[in-house]
């Protein structure tokens, strides 16, 4: 049989050497077929997945502990479509974006593709080492994305993202390393029963290290001090694959280790105090997103808000029975995939907005509903899933989060979701509002290509069919 | 005490020294250094820790090359947009305005 | 998938599809947009005569689609759905003729009629959703795509208006979204059943369900206006015509008010919401409505706003039959479902058209319009004596039926609200009857856009709409006892309410 682990991973490889090579008048073609197959690959391992449970792949016939294991579950495949989904459109947007701006093609296409290497590798990780590796990788790629626009603005948030994410992968370095020192092995696979047999303290150090570090990387209350100028100063294309991806990989992270590895040590009171850093998140997240005056910090902090809810996941799913576990879970991954589609789609329909009437501030776009209806639907669609309103997957989401806080009694959670989606709307409806403004004299608004209106719609649909058909994702999830 | 946890502690120790000064230093070069001495402490860790019964593993030692390599990536990475923004604002440490604080626009 | 299960999906598609065709559609493509805006309309109306015969035949129409475990959209056309579905149906095609008329020439009508669809199609939903999440996704929908035709005019009138619609729209849902999440998590899926489905949970749980049911109406409350979660309502009247006259008088405000009865009816149950004492505050709440919405309108000079209080204070009537215990109160508030959108859609047709054709928006510029347009104040006198509830007019047959449920119910102080009502109806109607038909114009109008032409006072789409509508408030009081009336339809799903509970 055929197996697409180890492709998914060259295929980006291929194309961004290739890319690189070739030089900027070349690259775009590529990174289409290549994602292309990498969306094909994706789904068929999703298929192989339902069809036949985790799926194992040893790097040159080595195997562990020698050798590298690559593995695919459920959650992996999800990530991995979610990915190649979220980035097939926006090569295309991509392309219109930087139509006439050789310069940052040269880089943008090798580090993309470098970027979504690492990103499908760390999905398909099997060892805690190897997951350090390509969360280093995926953030030099990213830090690299970051500094495309160039001047100093840019620049200096590409420094304090790097800062921020050497600090991040150190200390979950430093834990593996304690975890290493305690079990002698790194696999996962090793590692949760040695784990569940025995864990002295030293391995709740660890476990501390590991998870701050990857909490840093996904920008979580109080660490998000990072992200906005990071997200909002980067090119629509790149805030796009970093607000809706990056940070997802970190928290896909702390998903294993928590609910995989580290299960026996942990305990109610830190998923406790985790659940109430992501519902700070969420409140002063929406709350600085509300005060922004341009529109791509506005949506950056919609970011930070909105990584509070994956958060609410850990103490709706710990120590609670097995239902609600289960429907929690589901919830918050839910909430991984359509914020992933509704993130990238409403950062490039602002970047689309942004070069439509030239100006980064919210007071700029007054009209943009008579002049591009296209580009503020998508927003408005995309706006749909992040308030979490029906029928979109955002609300799918927060209808499983909502019910697991009921079931178990927590009924704190639920003021906060609320509350959240609430401020959220607020924040929209800021940005709409001054859309159906009547156009200003002064304004001068370019014509679109069709590139960077249609894949972004299209982005913003997925999200609200998820809504409908979360079903499906959900039942991919739970295969195993 | 032996000689493990020795290296353990010490790389420990150097491990908070890094940290300490990639988060107090603002000189952007020596935020740079800090790095660098946080990763040899982790190393420093991970290959003190990993001696078992007097005979060195060779798994973390592998590991630690792994780690250097990416740990020199990411000082060129580091060092290279250091320069672009001594350049561009001929200083050498990241703007203190909004250092660390959330931007309240308005 | 049988005929029967596709064909409440058709009533929604029936209006979805040709408004996300006419959103894609240049402004110029007038004739394209009116082609499919009415053969939406018509198709609409065909599919709901056949759906109602099959209703009267016994035919059951369920669509059933499983979002996620033990969460299904479900849509069912049962009798209580088909009230709701063709006052809306029947109304939105008329209103249609009326906004082509109304909307010539002016600015991004494309996007109004798209928008306009769209919330005909979440109303739809709303009215036959089978479950209380399908309830919840439709009634969040209709917030959202009404917001648009609320802002439509872009000036900062409309834009503060619009966020005061949205601050109190969003708050409902979510108080709604807590309740329908709270009664899943204790019921499981919240089907609407008739004789409601929550009297199987133990006594145990009584304190829950009245902090839900608590929930439910105050999210229902804020569509349905009831006092003090009314404010949007006067405010939103800046929107166009058309969007007042559907959405405001029938399809928001109904949306709330219809939740209200399928959370007494079909999901707790009247026996069992009235075993749980929850019946009295609904009809104070409901009452305190009624006579603060009429006072408000005695003091209104613009005659938008007065007919807004006036839908607060009649909707309410629906509320009110719901909160008093028997099938006579039930009647009575459930067919006001239908005549009030019937009168109320005629009045703000009306003041449309004063506007419209000669710049009229206040009370006080009224004088002797009834001799400039005499067609349209017919109508608007017919509409106003419905509403005060002269017999035999719509109006009346609905007060008669509260009435009579009040003394069943032994309720008197019910009589006395609708007297009060009924009085302060006339104190702000007959005024301005008064001067439209008995003043005489002293000044030129404020600003006459449609001239008269051969004896016709205004444009034949803005004056047809309105007379259907006066004209069947007629029909519907004074052949209130035939089969096909909308009371006798009422009384069919009165009996089915309390088919288990009355000798």
């Amino acid at each position: 049989m055929f197996d697409p682990i180890p492709w998914l991973i060259l295929s980006p490889l291929i194309w961004a050497t290739l890319a690189f090579v070739h030089g900027p008048g070349q690259g775009g073609r590529l990174p289409v077929a290549g994602l292309i197959l990498q969306l094909a690959l994706a789904a068929m391992l999703a298929q192989q997945i339902v069809a036949g449970g985790v799926r194992v792949y040893a790097v040159g016939g080595w195997g562990a502990p020698l050798g590298i294991d690559l593995m695919a579950d459920g959650l992996s495949a999800v990530m991995l479509l979610l990915t190649q989904t979220v980035a097939l459109p926006l090569v295309f947007y991509a392309r219109a974006y930087f139509a006439g701006h050789a310069n940052s093609l040269r880089y943008f296409w090798p580090l993309t593709g470098y970027l979504l290497a690492a990103m499908n590798a760390l999905f398909l990780s099997a060892d805690v080492f190897n997951i350090y590796v390509t969360l280093e990788l995926l953030g030099l790629a990213a830090v690299g994305l970051v500094a495309l626009a160039g001047g100093a603005g840019p620049i200096t948030a590409a420094m304090r993202y790097l800062l921020a994410a050497l600090l991040g992968s150190g200390a979950y370095l430093l834990g593996v390393a304690l975890l290493y020192g305690v079990y002698g092995s790194v696999s996962l696979a090793a590692l949760i029963p040695l784990i569940a047999a025995d864990a002295p303290a030293v391995v709740s150090l660890a476990a501390a290290l590991m998870l701050l570090g990857l909490m840093l990387k996904t920008a979580l209350f109080p660490f998000h001090i990072w992200l906005p100028p990071a997200h909002g100063g980067a090119p629509a294309p790149v805030s796009a694959l970093l607000s809706a991806l990056v940070i997802k990989a970190s928290f896909y992270l702390i998903l294993r280790l928590w609910f995989d590895l580290f299960e026996p040590i942990t305990s109610v009171a830190a998923a406790q105090l985790l659940g109430a850093l992501g519902a700070a998140a969420i409140l002063w997240g929406s709350f600085l997103a509300l005060r922004q005056t341009h529109l791509k910090m506005l949506v950056a902090y919609s970011t930070v808000a909105q990584i509070g809810y994956l958060f609410l996941l850990f103490p709706l799913a710990t120590g609670v029975s097995a239902e609600v576990a289960a429907s929690a879970w589901q919830g918050g991954v839910l909430q991984v995939v359509a914020h992933g589609l509704a993130k990238a789609a409403m950062f490039a329909a602002v970047g689309a907005m942004i070069i439509a009437t030239g100006r980064d501030e919210i007071s700029g776009i007054a009209g943009v509903a008579a002049r591009l209806p296209l580009t503020l639907f998508t927003f408005a669609l995309a706006g749909v899933t992040i308030m979490g309103l029906p029928p979109s997957g955002g609300f799918a989401a927060k209808w499983l989060l909502l019910g697991a806080a009921q079931a178990s009694g927590q009924w704190w959670w639920i003021v906060v979701m609320v509350v959240g989606g609430l401020l959220s709307a607020a924040y929209i409806f800021k940005v709409l509002r001054q859309a159906f403004l009547p156009v200003e004299e002064t304004a001068n608004f370019k014509l679109l290509p069709r590139m960077l209106e249609w894949p972004v719609l299209l982005l913003a649909l997925a999200s609200l069919v998820l809504g409908l058909g979360g079903g499906e994702v959900l039942s991919l999830l739970g295969a195993t | 005490m032996n000689a493990a946890l020795v290296y353990a502690l010490t790389g420990t120790a150097l491990f908070v020294l890094g940290v300490a000064g990639l988060i107090l230093q603002p000189h952007l070069l020596r935020k740079i250094l800090a790095f660098n001495i946080m990763g040899s402490g982790i190393f420093l860790v991970m290959v003190g820790l990993a001696q078992r019964a007097g005979t060195p593993d060779p798994v973390p030692q592998a590991m630690v090359l792994t780690g250097i390599v990416v740990a020199i990536a990411a000082t060129a990475l580091a060092l290279a947009l250091a320069r672009q923004l001594l350049d561009m604002s001929g200083e050498m440490r990241l703007p203190e305005e909004k250092s660390g604080k959330d931007r309240l626009d308005v | 998938m049988s005929l029967n299960e596709t064909l409440p999906l058709l009533v929604l598609v029936s209006s979805l599809l040709p408004g996300l065709i006419i959103f894609t559609l240049p402004e110029e493509r007038r004739g394209l947009r009116n082609l499919f805006n009415m053969v939406g309309a018509t198709l609409k109306l065909l599919l709901i005569f056949y759906i109602l015969r099959g209703v009267m035949l016994g035919e059951e129409y369920i669509f059933r689609h499983t979002i996620l475990p033990g969460l299904d959209l479900v849509f069912k056309a049962d009798a209580l759905a088909m009230l709701f579905v063709t006052l809306s149906a029947a109304l939105w095609f008329l209103t249609t003729l009326y906004a082509i008329g109304y909307m010539e020439g002016s600015p991004h009508r494309s996007r109004f009629f798209g928008f306009f669809s769209l919330c005909v199609t979440a109303t739809m939903g709303v009215a036959m959703a089978g479950n209380l999440f399908t309830f919840f996704v439709f009634y969040e929908l209709l917030t959202l795509s009404t917001y648009p035709l609320v802002v439509h005019r872009g000036t900062e009138q409309a834009m503060r208006a619009g966020q005061v619609y949205l601050s109190y729209t969003l708050g409902g849902g979510a108080l709604l979204l807590i309740g329908t999440v709270w009664l899943y998590g204790l019921a499981g899926q919240v089907e609407f059943t008739q004789g409601g489905m929550l009297a199987a949970l133990g006594p145990e749980y009584t304190g829950q369900l009245q902090v839900i049911f608590f929930l439910l109406i105050a999210g229902l409350g804020v569509k349905a206006a009831l006092v003090p979660l009314h404010g949007w309502l006067p405010l939103a009247m800046v929107a166009p015509a058309p969007v007042s006259a559907l959405l405001h008088a029938v399809a928001v405000v109904k949306a709330g008010a219809f939740g209200i009865v399928r959370v007494v009816y079909d999901v707790y149950g009247v026996e069992f919401a009235q075993s749980l004492h929850l019946l009295m505050p609904l009809a104070v709440m409901a009452s305190v409505t009624i006579i603060w919405g009429s006072l408000c309108a005695l003091f209104q000079d613009d005659l938008k706003r007065r007919l807004a209080y006036s839908t607060i204070s009649q909707v309410s009537y629906i509320a009110l039959g719901v909160a008093i215990f028997g099938p006579m109160a039930t009647i009575g508030g459930m067919v006001h479902l239908v005549h009030q959108g019937i009168m109320k859609i005629t009045l703000f047709f009306c003041a449309g058209n004063y506007a419209e054709t000669l710049g009229i928006h206040k009370i006080s510029e009224m004088d002797g319009v009834g001799r400039r347009m005499p067609w349209t104040t017919a109508a608007f006198t017919i509409g106003a004596f419905g509403m005060i509830g002269l017999p035999p007019l719509a109006g009346f047959i609905s007060k008669w039926y509260l009435g009579l449920g009040a003394l069943e119910a032994q309720m008197p102080w019910v009589i006395a609200v609708l007297l009060a009502s009924s009085l302060l109806n006339a104190a702000y109607f007959l005024p301005v009857l008064y001067r439209v038909w008995f003043q005489p114009r002293t000044e030129a109008w404020p600003g006459e856009h449609i001239p008269m032409q051969n004896g016709r006072e205004t444009a034949w789409l803005l004056l047809v709409p309105p007379l259907v509508t006066a004209v069947a408030t007629v029909l519907v009081g004074l052949f209130a006892a035939s089969a096909m009336s909308p009371l006798n339809w009422v009384k069919l799903i009165a009996d089915r309410e309390y088919l288990y509970w009355l000798p």
